[in-house]
């Protein structure tokens, strides 16, 4: 069975696993948003917080997938679990690191003019910190993606879902017929997702990002 | 203008200090100032002498330490800054508009905040953009980052007067744009100013832009020490002491010509003729009236060249080609300033003065100016005598007083 005859005969297949794997990039993506912000937002005031923040993220980020979905599965089971929970910290980095520095970059200035012009702390963050802080934040998510993309795929070692289950299936039976393919088809199609998400993200950057601002 | 505006409230600084942590000496040490509803004061002073703290402590963007701030006899000190500060105008340097927002939206930030319709706050912003001198249907959806540096700091200031404050502060609004651009703003602040009559307390280090604006002027020294707080008038003739005359800088006869206006001075009028009067009538004019030139005005009454006795035969008798254009007017707005630099480069050393559509109104020339400027310079010196005396006489009764009560104790 050639590469393509493969496809044609369990397209179904991995239809399910890429929307499953994208299902759960997205999700762990909208969590290490809020989150990532949110740690950016209560930290960037302040230098120490600020690096401690970015250390502990990077920190995170320098443990192997492979060994934080191992150590997890003791402790939270197989499954989504560890899958999500290992998502979301490698998530964090890029996102909190961006939010720290696009928050820090803001001209002070403005800020003082914001101040001075009689808004409120929190309405000088919504209104005038965050807008202004947003591509930079974005950036930090699209990389984020990007980097989920790759690591979900080992969520299949916890028997998490996704097109990781296709590419470890293949490693174990390599020899056999479909192996090979296996293998393949998993890895294009995560790489096609990673595209196309990319894409969305040029259109969410195009739709969300004043014109003032934009580059 | 639809809305009648707020005009100026008066502002009360009371030994007001700040002092920061760490730093043994206060970086403002007890300034006790009043500021007249309606009035200009610009703090001007070098810099890092607390002037800019000093202005920030008004809207406390910067909390004082010590003493009480009073607007309108309401102690604004203990008053939610947020508040305060939604009711003071704020201008900046490189105007603080944010990039991310269109003019319109800048302008409408703070209507918005304190709750104002949607109606209400579209009608004003077309009115302050009107106001600036900016076309609200062409500027209103622009990015800042379209407009020019001036056009910036236009809509900053209508940022600031959106929501009608009654007190207007200015940090250096004007240091970041180019000299001819800052001589337009300072022009159309004073338009503004003698249309709205705020409060306005504005901080330079720029000595000539003090004078410009300034209905008062305050000298500051390290730590926001009033070196000298008066007119500009009595400032530049005399200084209280060597601190302020170095801050004066050479020349103060040269800036004292800046504070007059032409209309405020002798103009001498001249013979003149327009272009449909007959040669004839032309001819006699020259002959009888004793200068060897005229000025010739257009048919709108603007004027339009010199001409000497000798052009008119030259030219054989043709308007067309007789006499020298005039290159240069001066409005009897312009400071005598203008009006001596437009002497200087004519060469004939006299300008002519227009009104407001440009007519003909009369000629300044080189011996006017001087004559003004003696007579100036000599009342200037009369009053500050006057002024000294007054001084010196409340002193000797200080003392007097003082005297008299150690006497009385000394007695008892």
């Amino acid at each position: 069975m050639n590469f393509w005859e493969y496809l044609g005969s369990r397209h179904q297949q991995l239809l399910t696993d890429a929307y499953q794997h994208a299902s759960a990039v997205f999700q762990c993506m909208v969590v290490a948003t809020v989150l990532g912000v949110l740690i950016g937002v209560v930290t960037y005031r302040s230098e120490r917080a600020g690096n401690l923040a970015t250390l502990t993220t990077s920190a995170i980020l320098t443990v192997p997938s492979l060994a934080m979905i191992g150590l997890l599965i003791p402790v939270v089971g197989l499954g989504v679990p560890p899958t999500v929970i290992a998502l979301t910290l490698y998530g964090l980095l890029p996102i909190v690191r961006n939010a720290i520095v696009g928050l820090r970059g803001v001209d002070p200035t403005l800020v003082d003019a914001a101040t001075g012009i009689g808004m409120s702390r929190p309405m000088r963050l919504v209104r005038i910190e965050l807008p202004l802080a947003w591509p930079p934040i974005l950036t930090g998510i699209r990389v984020s993606t990007q980097m989920l993309m790759g690591i979900a795929a080992i969520a299949a070692y916890a028997s998490g879902p996704g097109l990781g289950n296709l590419i470890f299936r293949g490693l174990a039976s390599l020899g056999s017929k479909n192996a090979l393919n296996q293998v393949l088809s998993g890895t294009l199609a995560i790489i096609i997702l990673a595209l196309l998400f990319d894409a969305v993200y040029v259109l969410i950057g195009r739709l969300t990002i004043p014109r003032g601002i934009r580059a | 203008m639809p809305e009648t505006s707020t005009r100026g409230a008066a502002i009360e600084l009371e030994n007001l200090s700040k002092r920061y942590p760490g730093n043994p000496g206060p970086a403002v040490d007890n300034v006790t100032m009043h500021i007249n509803a309606g009035e200009t004061v610009i703090f001007v002073g070098p810099s890092g002498c607390g002037k800019s703290t000093t202005l920030k402590m008004i809207n406390r963007l910067i909390e004082p330490s010590s003493g009480r701030i009073r607007i309108n006899e309401e102690d604004v000190t203990r008053m939610d800054p947020v508040k305060l500060r939604r009711h003071v105008g704020y201008a900046i340097q490189a105007s603080g508009l944010f990039p991310h927002m269109t003019v319109a939206q800048n302008i409408a930030l703070v209507p918005k905040m304190i709750g104002w319709s949607k109606t209400r706050i579209r009608e004003r912003v077309e009115e302050m953009l009107d106001l600036v001198g900016l076309d609200p249907r062409e500027f209103h959806g622009r990015y800042p980052r379209q407009l020019s540096g001036g056009q910036q700091q236009r809509v900053g200031v209508a940022r600031a007067l959106a929501a009608d404050p009654p007190v207007l502060l200015m940090d250096e609004p004007f240091g970041a744009v180019d000299p001819i651009t800052r001589d337009h703003l300072q022009d159309e602040l004073i338009r503004l100013q003698r249309e709205l009559h705020k409060t306005i307390v504005f901080v330079t280090h720029d000595f000539d832009e003090a004078i410009k604006l300034g209905d008062r002027i305050a000298v500051l020294r390290e730590r926001s020490h009033i070196a000298q707080f008066d007119t500009p008038e009595a400032i530049l003739t005399n200084p209280a002491d060597d601190f302020v005359s170095g801050f004066v800088g050479a020349g103060a006869a040269l800036k004292r010509l800046n504070l007059t206006r032409v209309r405020d001075v002798e103009i001498t009028d001249y013979p003149t003729v327009t272009v449909d009067d007959p040669l004839q009538s032309i001819f006699s004019l020259l002959r009888s009236s004793g200068t060897n030139e005229i000025l010739l005005l257009d048919k709108r009454g603007r004027p339009y060249k010199w001409l000497r006795r000798g052009d008119l035969m030259r030219a054989k008798g043709s308007l067309a080609r007789a006499g020298t254009l005039v290159y240069d007017t001066v409005t009897r707005d312009a400071t005598l300033r203008d009006a001596l630099e437009a002497v200087l480069t004519d060469s004939a050393g006299r300008v002519a003065v227009t009104g407001r559509r440009g007519e003909y109104t009369g000629v300044v020339d080189m011996e006017t100016l001087i004559n003004s400027v003696h007579e100036l310079l000599e009342a200037d010196r009369l009053e500050a005598m006057a002024h000294q005396h007054d001084l010196e006489e409340a002193r000797a009764a200080q003392t007097h007083a003082e005297q008299e009560g150690n006497a009385g104790e000394a007695k008892a």
